[in-house]
């Protein structure tokens, strides 16, 4: 991952972006301050150039897909092809065939769980998760468990965000079928070397799943080179709408897999006696999917790669050691996750503030974070504290934005009485 | 000074601070007769509301736990405020409070006298944390009414 090898970079610092102007929404004041958006992890703000490609569909190219022999049906059915090629390339798949379209990370992985998992494992085959996952790589198994009879295991993470290593291996054994792991910790940031964990598991015989929903948009992903069976992304996380992602399968594995869903555009023919389906990825596309939806992806992953993957994480790796070095001076103040290899996201706790409560008084600043267990309450238990305040980096956002966040925390502290730097 | 600081005045009033830095009656009671666990996963906040009741009143309150400023300063001046009260009353009060904090911006809201608990009105502004202030509360009320389930304000 290049954000690694940046830690030990010389002193010059990489240029960093200055690409807000292309987010419309970021002109607009909230409680009549300039909005710092930090909330990234959550979802990103959308570029005139997303925002312009769904209208523009709708206004130019609006048909149903594989179904029409008219004009505008054969054209709309080319936007959403392309928009699965462009999936692809973000993640150097070795065939569009292997891109599923989804409604995102969450729904990616409950197909996966259903559709590779419920036919093949069986009483105590055991699936391997992270003690650092994300609610929706953690509950698809566990219904998964409950339906099969098959036991979820789980690789405890050290203090400091970073997983055990040597667990991982005790834990890998000749009963794990599925290791299903996080690409970077939406909670701490850390970066879990995946491809690594990828190769232990194949050596063992399981399938990999990994979760990329917070890697995709601030690194490059190759889905080749990491090795892994699936890879499950969220298209609102990568400046692209909501309720459209994507799934990555390994051609042999989604060729062997059942449909989940049946409807409309995933047979091949129907009779009541015999049904039989389409190959993937359209078996795994019941219904008419969000066409408008994988169109704006397509501008989405187009615009990211013409600023360039690499570019954007140099940018974001600068503005975290800016806000790791701003945030550590702040007398009072925790970070929680300091992995040595972390992506964009800062978890962090102030003395005698309640995550809430800072996240209100920040929000009357017009800085916006997460406050919360950020949908990992496991993880939060681990580390024995009932959440934390978030801020996580884009490619849009700038030192001014880390500036408002240092100040809108000692504004929370002078407010508290606490004592601040 | 904007809109917004004013209303952040109104939120988080010294009354709210005091109470969030030395919550009052925060302690376990072993007389408690009725006791209920409130929870409100979203945040984390979790607390334990023990009452003493016979003969109809509340003869004591207390609760402990782990919550925002909001919560904590809730959970404490409700305590206060319930002491030795009628059932008969508190049950009128948790109703007037939850309306008090859940009233549209132009509804004059119920018309009584809170006496400390107006400082919590505040929140009326901030729809995402009127689950902070209303947690205990709705803790209590399944003390009073002995729903055993841990009391949620999601």
């Amino acid at each position: 991952m290049n954000m690694h090898t940046l830690q030990s970079a010389p002193a010059t610092r990489p240029a960093l972006l200055q690409r807000a102007a292309d987010f419309p929404i970021l002109s607009r004041p909230v409680h009549g301050k300039r909005l710092a958006y930090l909330d990234n992890g959550a979802t990103t703000q959308k570029p005139d150039a997303v925002i312009e490609a769904e209208r523009d569909f709708y206004r130019h190219s609006n048909a149903n897909i594989h179904r029409g022999v008219h004009w505008l049906s054969q054209h709309a059915t080319e936007l959403y092809d392309t928009a699965r090629t462009s999936v692809q390339g973000l993640l150097n798949a070795a065939s569009a065939d292997e891109i599923v379209f989804t409604r995102g990370t969450t729904e990616a992985i409950n197909l996966v769980a259903q559709s590779w998992g419920r036919p093949r494992l069986t009483v105590g085959d055991e699936i391997l998760v992270t003690h650092m996952e994300h609610h929706s790589n953690i509950v698809p198994w566990q219904l998964l468990c409950e339906q099969t009879g098959a036991v979820l295991k789980v690789v405890p993470v050290e203090i400091n965000g970073e997983l055990d290593m040597l667990a991982f291996d005790g834990l890998l054994g000749e009963r794990t079928r599925l290791v299903a792991i996080t690409h970077v910790s939406n909670a701490l940031g850390t970066v879990l070397p995946v491809a690594e964990l990828t190769a232990k598991a194949h050596a063992a015989g399981a399938v990999v799943l990994v979760d990329g929903a917070q890697a995709v948009a601030h690194t490059t992903v190759d889905v080749q080179a990491i090795g892994c069976d699936f890879y499950a992304f969220s298209g609102h996380k990568l400046y692209g709408p909501t309720g459209i992602g994507a799934l990555y399968g390994r051609r042999a594995l989604l060729d062997a897999m059942p449909p989940w869903q049946g409807g409309g555009d995933m047979i091949r023919t129907v009779a009541f006696e015999h049904t039989t389906f389409a190959p993937s990825p359209q078996r795994f596309e019941a219904g008419t999917p969000n066409i408008a939806g994988a169109v704006g992806l397509g501008a989405a992953i187009e615009y990211v790669r013409g600023i360039g993957l690499e570019r954007i994480a140099a940018h974001e790796h600068a503005l975290l050691e800016q806000a790791t070095a701003a945030l550590a001076d702040i007398r009072g103040l925790r970070l929680v996750g300091t992995a040595a290899n972390k992506a964009g996201i800062l978890s962090f706790l102030v003395d005698g503030i309640h995550p809430h409560d800072l996240g209100t008084i920040l929000d009357s600043e017009g800085v916006a974070i997460r406050a919360g267990h950020h949908c990992a309450m496991p993880l939060m238990t681990r580390l024995g504290i009932p959440g934390t305040a978030r801020a996580s980096f884009a490619l849009y956002n700038s030192p001014a934005d880390i500036d408002a966040l240092v100040a809108a925390i000692h504004k929370a502290q002078r407010m508290f009485g606490t004592r601040g730097a | 000074m904007n809109d917004k600081d004013d209303m952040l005045r109104e939120l988080y009033q010294e009354v709210i601070f005091d109470h969030n830095r030395s919550p009052r009656n925060y302690r376990p009671m072993t007389g408690a007769n009725r006791h209920a666990d409130g929870h409100n996963p979203l945040c984390g906040d979790q607390l334990t509301v023990y009452l003493q009741v016979s003969d109809g009143i509340v003869h004591d309150a207390s609760f402990v736990g782990h919550g925002c400023a909001i919560s904590t300063a809730s959970a404490s001046l409700m305590t206060e405020a319930i002491k030795g009260r009628p059932l008969a009353e508190v049950e009128a009060l948790f109703r007037d409070f939850h309306a008090l904090l859940t009233a549209a911006r132009d509804e004059p809201g119920p018309q009584r006298d809170f006496g400390k608990l107006a400082a919590l009105a505040g929140v009326r502004e901030f729809p995402a944390r009127v689950k902070c202030a209303t947690l205990a509360w709705h803790t209590l009320h399944n003390a009073l009414t002995g729903e055993a389930s841990t009391a949620h304000t999601e």
